[in-house]
């Protein structure tokens, strides 16, 4: 890893970033880091020839604005990256009004936050794209923000937008300082190249220390402490510092409008009356509305109906040229059609393909289920809906005896999960059991037989019925992340026992200032899916941060867990574990059953078992009495009442051998806990 | 207001028996309201809402009167029993219930004045149980000659216990000695025909104290008991208390030991089971409560009173579930002003009527036997509602359940677990009353 690094470094232009990462490397080559970051180095490499645009500029359109005035060197694209809160989108604001994207009211808050749960939650989900225009220096420059979103689970939102940059406003906020989603957020900046321009943000607060901040950057990142621009978004305090900036510090894209048109495909949105929406980076040539565009991916062509600038919401243009960034639409009916990272260009001029983006992998599966399934056909078309504008999600059928039809769902992270899972909720109002997150596992057959039916040797287990038996397999493998902790160091001893517990191994700890410690952990990712923030954030009153990062898949001791009642096993119920935690599942899920599972006329015992041997059990024991003491005839009505809800219920129960079991018992289980 | 709930519905779905005689076809009223003495009678409860404090543990409708209105509580409650049999047209009635409440605050004159009203209204026997639930106070003993003189002749005593330091944690306003004395007294006006009520589960108790208590009990009681499980109801007091942790009760494994021992013990003093806390000797079970659970009709009179029955006199043919209104000054202004008391009245479906029929009948060691069944449901039998359930099956091999040529029944393990078997047999009834076919005789 650190070899390629150098490599690529050595292929920067500038010196300074060398430097930079000469010192950089120096702080990372003890903990082995392994960073997956899809990044498009052809823009670096394609020669400059930036001055053959002027000559362009003399050509007349009818735009209202006129694109062809704005050659590469007088375009800067660049995007916003921070720690959830430390005030990105606010930042986006005020450069918008600045820039006289959008009128200067009180109102103007996160406006390019537009969905309800980014707004509560104060994050941005989906990466959205302004262009502004700005006078610097007598010439007027149009610089393309691209806001992105905070959170490590939307990092390939993040990994999408910075390759269409150059450069990055890294935001740190001024009370806070360094968050683990900074180090996350710049180490994708940094890896992509990309020039960083510090902000120190919230200057205004009454506790902020950008001094400490400053250092801090210094020390962790090698950004010399001049660099730092202090600001405060929420009064636009230096603000036009930062636009100076990003003109001044950010390299114009390399691209020429000689070339053949070419686009890549950095997101796309779906629209019910046009269609989809593709948010495109030129990197050569011109389009224009009517010409013939071909998607290099799938050999289709499309003719241009609109196309235009984001600012941030949509303005037709006639035309897009090399090294702009825009949206167009062409009449494709699907966002499968517009794919994340696929070239675009003329039909009578083909050209390579630009080296598209990793798909982005599920990592976290969970069941969505409607409550009733009468609510399926409604939750369906919900889903559908909803993943059409999120191309990451992975959907397949899947159906549980207890809980019904469903779906078995794929998402990038657990806030990825929460924030669809809130979507469907808000913006469809579907009510949905979700199940606990699982993660995706791996096994490498050892039966010729069974890999000739795969295809393959490795397979990929999602549902633990298609969990291989130890027989026919010669190791199993489960993901792993690489986790980052930032926290004041009074925590670190509690912080370090929950790792350990979490079979984590701790690969790094650096004091960031005198108080602050970063801690490195690899974890394996089942272990921090389903409640490992929520007990980090409570064991350090609030102030540990938490990032992670994929860190592939490892070997593994895993296990196939049964639950049983009264000896016979409840399908939906089984688990993969990894030995060492099979006893600490097993019984817990063992006691959430008991306590959901009403008492019967007889004992039942609730078990986990890994394959014939017992490694848990939890009795529920029988009722001695149940019968109500006084009925007479005033008393009927409501023992009526009552007993005909319990036949009710007793008909939706599923029977387990002699066992009745509510499906309340089976979410109480399978549920994520509730915050 | 009245809220009537109409269920023309049930009305047009529910197969009336339609007798073809001599090609004239006369539409009868519903077979299961067609046995004439379950129209024709009725028990008639009275409930006078008064009591002079809050027990800890009691949830049940009382008030503690802010002024003595007990004269104009007194017409009211003649009106209204007036009203309701005029209504009901019973020719007979069966039993007279006088429940609280504390009935036992009542002048005497009171309980003869409403006697007198059903009497004037409708037969009642001498032979006819009357029953009043006295509180075993000094002042309410005094009174027990005067009210046996009114017409009562059966006392229901509510002992709770002997303890006195029980007695007054629960609230209550005696002695254990102001108990004994008053068994002692109802037992000399009404040899035979005095019932007292105890309760186990109570705070701090346990299974050998109880024995003892029981035992002592067994010396002085007439030939019924009725023993009762405390049960914590939410807004009292003592739930409170509990859920605080201030107080603790026994644990449920305790407290079925409790009826487990009790059960046993009264039984070998002769005292036979006849319901969950029923248990009577020398045949002295109370009528007026056997009628409830052999869903015969009933009228109830009194603040928050409930009734079963058809409404003849307005042309029902329907059995209706009907409550008066609950609270003693409404209820009165109700009366006065619109001349009855009743808030509610549901039809019951006729799978409705058999669930009450199979849930109260199910409370008796006996059970129901085809006979009794076959009054309100003569087209479709035990067996063939219960016999080809898996479910029910599975009871049947347990031995908690009882299904042969007698009727359906629990067993003695069985009656303590009743509220676990009869969410099934309700699945299977309304299986069969919902979807067998309709039939005509």
């Amino acid at each position: 890893m650190s070899l390629s690094l150098v490599k690529r470094c050595c292929e920067t232009p500038l010196i300074r970033r060398v430097l930079q990462f000469k010192m950089f490397r120096r702080r990372i080559q003890s903990c082995n880091l392994s960073y997956t970051v899809w990044r498009h180095r052809w823009m670096k490499r394609l020669p400059v020839i930036s001055s053959s645009f002027r000559g362009m500029s003399s050509q007349t359109d009818k735009d209202a604005v006129d694109l062809s005035k704005f050659p590469a060197d007088r375009i800067r694209n660049f995007c916003i990256i921070a720690h959830i809160d430390h005030g990105k989108s606010t930042l986006a604001d005020r450069l918008l009004e600045m820039t006289g994207a959008i009128a200067k009211t009180e109102k103007n808050k996160q406006v390019l936050d537009k969905l309800q749960v980014e707004r509560e939650r104060g994050i941005t989900v989906k990466a959205q794209t302004a262009s502004l225009f700005y006078s610097h220096q007598g010439e007027q420059h149009l610089l393309n923000l691209i806001d992105t979103p905070g959170h490590v689970d939307f990092s390939y939102e993040v990994s999408r937008s910075i390759s269409a940059c150059q450069g990055v406003l890294l935001i740190v906020d001024a009370n806070q300082g360094i968050q683990a989603q900074t180090m996350a957020n710049f180490y994708l900046a940094f890896e992509a190249q990309l020039a960083i321009i510090p902000v120190i943000n919230k200057i205004d607060l009454k506790n902020a220390d950008p001094e400490r901040v400053e250092s801090q950057i210094e020390k962790v990142f090698d950004i010399p402490r001049e660099e730092c621009i202090r600001i405060s978004a929420k009064l636009g305090t230096n603000v036009e510092q930062v636009l100076q900036a990003v003109v001044e510090r950010i390299p114009p894209p390399v691209a020429s409008t000689k070339d053949p048109f070419k686009a890549l495909v950095f997101d796309s949105n779906f629209d019910h009356y046009r269609g989809v929406v593709a948010n495109i980076a030129v990197f050569g040539g011109r389009v224009k509305k009517g010409d013939k565009i071909v998607s290099v991916h799938l050999g289709k062509t499309y003719e241009v109906n609109e196309l235009g600038l984001l600012r941030p919401d949509e303005q037709p243009t006639q035309k897009l040229f090399a090294g702009q960034v825009g949206y167009i639409i062409a009449g494709m009916k699907d966002v499968k059609e517009a794919q994340i990272g696929d070239t675009l260009c003329l039909q009578e001029q083909p050209v390579e393909a630009l080296p598209g983006f990793k798909p982005a992998k599920a990592m976290v599966f969970a069941g969505m289920y409607p409550m009733d399934q009468s609510e399926y056909p409604g939750l369906r078309s919900a889903i559908e809906r909803l993943t059409l504008n999120d191309s990451s999600v992975t959907v397949q059928k899947d159906s549980s005896l207890a809980l019904g039809a469903g779906w078995r769902l794929g998402f990038l992270g657990l806030l990825h999960m929460e924030v669809f899972n809130q979507r469907l909720e808000q913006e469809y109002n579907a009510s949905v059991i979700v199940t606990a997150p699982t993660v995706p596992y791996k096994a490498v057959l050892s039966s010729a037989k069974l890999i000739k039916e795969h295809g393959r040797e490795e397979i990929t287990i999602v549902n633990p019925a298609q969990f291989p038996d130890r027989s026919v397999v010669s190791e199993y493998l489960e993901p792993m992340v690489l986790g980052t902790i930032l926290a004041p160091e009074a925590y670190t001893g509690n912080i370090m026992s929950l790792c350990l517990s979490r079979r984590a191994v701790q690969k790094n700890m650096v004091y960031i200032d005198d108080q602050r410690v970063m801690m490195k952990y690899l974890f394996p990712l089942n272990e921090i899916v389903v409640d490992f923030y929520d007990l980090l954030k409570s064991l350090s009153s609030g102030y540990a941060s938490f990032d992670y990062e994929n860190a592939d898949y490892q070997r593994a001791d895993l296990i196939k867990m049964d639950i049983l009642l009264n000896g016979r096993p409840v399908e939906e119920l089984t688990t993969i574990v990894h030995k060492e935690r099979a006893y600490s599942t097993g019984k817990a899920m063992c006691e959430r059953l008991k306590d959901s599972i009403p008492r019967q006329m007889f004992e039942i015992a609730v078990q986990a078992a890994l394959g014939s041997k017992v490694i848990a059990r939890e009795t529920i024991k029988a009722y001695r009495k149940n019968v109500l003491a006084k009925c007479y005839g005033g008393d009927i009505t409501r023992k009526m009442k009552l007993l005909k809800k319990q036949a009710e219920g007793k008909k939706k129960m599923r029977r387990i051998g002699n066992v009745d079991v509510p499906k309340d018992a089976f979410i109480s289980v399978l549920k994520r806990k509730e915050k | 207001m009245i809220r009537v709930t109409c269920r023309a519905a049930s009305r047009v779905l529910y197969p009336g028996v339609r007798c073809f005689s001599g090609g004239e076809v006369t539409e009868d009223a519903p077979e299961w309201a067609g046995a004439p003495h379950l129209t024709k009678q009725a028990s008639l409860y009275v409930h006078w809402p008064y009591c002079l404090r809050r027990c800890s543990y009691c949830n049940f409708n009382k008030y503690i009167p802010k002024k003595n209105n007990d004269h104009i509580m007194t017409k009211c409650l003649q009106w209204e029993t007036e009203t309701l049999l005029q209504l009901s047209q019973v020719s007979c009635i069966t039993s007279v219930f006088f429940g609280g409440g504390t009935p036992s605050l009542t002048h005497p004159s009171t309980i003869a004045a409403i006697l007198e009203t059903v009497s004037r209204r409708a037969s009642l026997s001498d032979e006819a149980e009357v029953t009043l639930e006295v509180n075993p106070t000094p002042s309410g003993m005094s009174k027990l000659e005067d009210y046996h003189r009114a017409g009562v002749n059966r006392f229901s005593i509510g002992v709770q216990s002997l303890q006195d330091e029980d007695l007054e944690s629960l609230g209550r306003d005696h002695s254990s000695q102001d108990a004994l004395k008053t068994i002692e007294e109802a037992r000399r006006l009404c040899p035979g025909r005095v019932s007292v009520d105890v309760m186990f589960g109570r705070p701090k108790q346990t299974v050998e104290s109880w024995e003892r208590e029981l035992s002592e009990l067994l010396r002085v009681c007439d030939d019924h008991v009725s023993l009762y499980q405390l049960t914590l109801e939410r807004g009292t007091q003592l739930f409170k208390q509990v859920q605080c942790g201030q107080v603790t009760v026994p644990t449920e494994e305790e407290t079925a030991e409790m009826y487990q021992c009790a059960r046993k013990t009264l039984h070998q003093h002769g005292f036979l089971q006849y319901e969950v806390s029923n248990f009577a000797r020398h045949n002295s079970v109370s009528h007026h409560n056997m009628s409830y659970w052999k869903g015969e009709q009933y009228i109830g009179v009194g603040p928050g009173a409930h009734g079963r029955f058809v409404p003849l006199g307005e042309g029902g043919v329907f059995r209706e579930a009907r409550t008066q209104t609950l609270e003693p000054d409404v209820w009165m202004r109700e009366v006065q002003q619109r001349g009855h008391g009743t808030r509610r009245r549901i039809q019951l479906s006729h799978l409705e009527l058999l669930q009450e029929v199979l849930v109260m009948g199910m409370r008796m060691t006996k059970g129901i036997n085809h006979k009794h069944w076959r009054l309100f449901s003569p087209q479709i039998g035990l067996h063939k509602i219960l016999g080809a359930s898996m479910d029910v099956q599975e009871l049947l091999q347990s031995g908690r359940l009882i299904l042969d040529d007698r009727g359906l029944r629990c067993s003695w393990d069985g009656l303590a677990l009743l509220d676990s078997i009869l969410p099934t047999l309700l699945v299977e009834l309304e299986r069969q009353i919902l979807h067998r076919p309709q039939s005509v005789c």
